[in-house]
């Protein structure tokens, strides 16, 4: 090698063609992922259909061929950088694989078992004097509806209030204790949180009260940590920048919160709320409690018997009728409707954050 | 409107810090100081504590005396929301609301203080405003658009124009030209001349050609070393400073030869 080579002179024995070939490595070719995948595949049905193998190890065979064999060609063609690389690639993209193998067969399941057992009588009567067929989850549905809804209007304004006083005025041993405390009521088992408001009404109104207002009460219980939580992270997210240049104007902290920090993160906030409704909109045990079953339509929050969807899908389920097929395709129904709804609730979350966050550009 | 500022042996803290020490300065009416000094030397900090933003951060306090108009800022009885009203400051990096159009980023200081203002006002303001700010010709035609789609330099003016629509008497700017381009920079120059007509001003900057060309009077800081709380050294008019100052470590600073 010219180490004298100075400014201005031509290295004349730089060794280009090392140089080349530092900088231009063999590469598998392009196809050579999905040819291996392929030959793993192919592996896989062969020795379950034509050699009566289980499913398991035949798909745990194929797999295992498609990974080590991308890894040793790799090695052997690459380099050991480069064959690692693409086998850390392979491992992550099957975990990724793995998990949503069970998202994927629910929602096939629910689909294919719930979706056929819509109708418009399905959705638009009760359960009223149903004796096996027939029947609906009118009232079911809307009691999830007003139940959730009402806990909801419960949980957002004492939850994001205690966010902002976390985030732009707590300090010290009170801020911290609140932390702790949310930080515990996230854990708190949900029938607990049934069994609390139970309790607490029955104080008011006896024992045995049943009540949609109870429902909403627990689905509070359980809400409240998720909004303050969510509430936080989003409002630590607001730049101090913003706040200073708002209080720099002479503008005081409650009006710099409510015009500038609360407006700069209400895409972030209703998405937590949502995700924090939509949680707690399947919610069972609390709700068997306090809210009860009932066959009937009820839309008064404060007075009786309130149906909700997961309760429907319970009662459906744990005591069906003779024969029982009716009952178990009206709670697949019940669950097919529930989990459009949170969907639904999902879809919303994503449209607010686009149609919300502050414009760039 | 504008008013001088007397700022006698101001001690500012974070906590039990001592972050500045024993500041005597007296900033006068219709000009523009010029703090310069090393980082960490402490003039940001005094800048936030003219206009008490530097309370916003929490244990900071500050001990002395900063008179305007024969009022001490730091007396129990002083509002410092009101004194922010005052004394209007733009930030090292530009910071438009981003939530708001460049119209209403303008009359953000109005609006924002609950004050009712009429259509046409707001308009004749937002005009003011950004042709104070050497803004309105760039942006006349998308008043309505959000302030985040400017560029940084007219970002910087924007918050110019905010920071002068709610008509303050003293201006605080601290490093305003930190993150601009050489000609975002003179427009803002440009501006700062035009502005000592009518307000008190008082700069931080790290350009020394920058302070030379822009102020009349000049402050400079100093810091013994790490830990050590920072100190005026001297201050004195721009031309005495930058040809004659009384302090070799002045010298050593404005030459570029340290310590």
């Amino acid at each position: 090698m010219a180490h004298a080579a100075g400014p201005g002179t031509r290295p004349d024995d730089l060794d280009i063609e090392a140089l080349e070939r530092q900088l231009h490595s063999p590469r598998l070719p392009r196809f050579a992922t999905p040819a291996l995948g392929t030959v793993g595949i192919a592996l896989a049905a062969l020795l379950y259909l034509g050699l009566g193998q289980g499913l398991a190890v035949s798909i745990v065979v194929g797999w295992l061929v498609f990974v080590v064999g991308l890894f040793v060609m790799s090695r052997l063609v690459e380099g050991s950088r480069k064959s690692r690389d693409r086998l850390a690639t392979s491992l992550v993209t099957s975990a990724f694989v793995v998990a949503l193998l069970p998202l994927a067969s629910l929602l096939w399941q629910v689909i294919s078992k719930g979706a056929p057992v819509v109708s418009s009588t399905f959705l638009s009567a009760s359960m009223r004097n149903v004796v096996g067929e027939g029947g609906g989850i009118y009232h079911a549905i809307f009691g999830t509806l007003l139940v959730t809804g009402m806990a909801t209007v419960l949980s957002v304004p004492i939850g994001l209030l205690t966010a902002i006083y976390l985030v732009e005025y707590g300090t010290g041993r009170l801020s911290r204790s609140i932390t702790f405390l949310v930080d515990v009521m996230t854990g708190i088992p949900s029938i607990v949180a049934g069994l609390f408001a139970y309790a607490l009404f029955a104080i008011f109104f006896g024992e045995g009260v049943r009540m949609g207002l109870g429902g909403a009460v627990a689905l509070s219980v359980l809400m409240i940590p998720l909004v303050v939580r969510s509430g936080e992270e989003i409002l630590k997210l607001v730049p101090a920048d913003l706040r200073e240049a708002s209080y720099a104007l002479g503008v005081p902290k409650w009006r710099t919160i409510a015009k500038i920090v609360l407006p700069t993160a209400l895409a972030g906030i209703v998405t937590g709320v949502t995700i924090a409704t939509a949680r707690v909109i399947g919610e069972t045990a609390p709700l068997l409690i306090i809210c009860g079953s009932t066959d009937s339509t009820n839309f008064n929050l404060f007075g009786g018997r309130i149906m909700t969807l997961p309760v429907y899908i319970y009662g459906q389920y744990k005591n069906p009728g003779i024969p029982p097929e009716f009952s178990v395709d009206r709670a697949w129904g019940a669950a097919f409707v529930l989990t459009v709804i949170v969907m639904l609730l999902s879809l919303i979350a994503r449209l607010v954050s686009h149609f919300f966050s502050p414009k760039k550009a | 409107m504008a008013k001088s500022i007397e700022v006698s042996d101001l001690n500012i803290y974070y906590g039990s810090f001592l972050a500045v020490e024993g500041v005597t300065l007296p900033i006068a009416a219709r000009s523009v100081t010029a703090l310069i000094g090393p980082s960490g030397c402490g003039k940001s900090t005094f800048l936030r504590s003219l206009n008490r933003m530097h309370e916003v951060i929490p244990g900071a306090r500050v001990t002395g005396k900063i008179i305007i108009d024969g009022r001490d800022l730091y007396d129990s009885d002083v509002d410092p929301v009101e004194v922010r009203r005052n004394i209007g400051m733009v930030f090292q990096r530009p910071n438009p609301f981003p939530t708001m159009t460049i119209s209403e980023n303008v009359i953000a200081g109005v609006r924002l203080n609950g004050k009712r203002i009429s259509k046409p006002d707001a308009a004749e303001l937002v005009e003011r405003s950004l042709r104070g700010a050497n803004l309105w010709e760039e942006v006349k035609d998308r008043l309505n658009k959000p302030g985040g789609s400017l560029s940084g330099g007219q970002q910087q003016r924007l918050c110019i124009a905010r920071a002068i629509a709610v008509e303050p008497q003293v201006l605080l700017m601290d490093e305003p030209c930190s993150a601009l381009d050489p000609i975002s920079t003179s427009a803002v120059e440009d501006l700062i001349h035009e502005l000592k007509e009518n307000y008190t001003i008082a700069i931080v900057t790290h350009n020394m050609q920058q302070a030379s060309r822009v102020s009349d009077t000049t402050a400079f800081f100093n810091i013994a070393g790490v830990g050590s709380p920072g100190r005026l050294i001297e201050y004195g008019t721009t031309t005495k400073m930058f040809s004659n100052p009384d302090n070799p470590a002045t010298e050593a600073y404005i030459s570029g030869r340290f310590g």
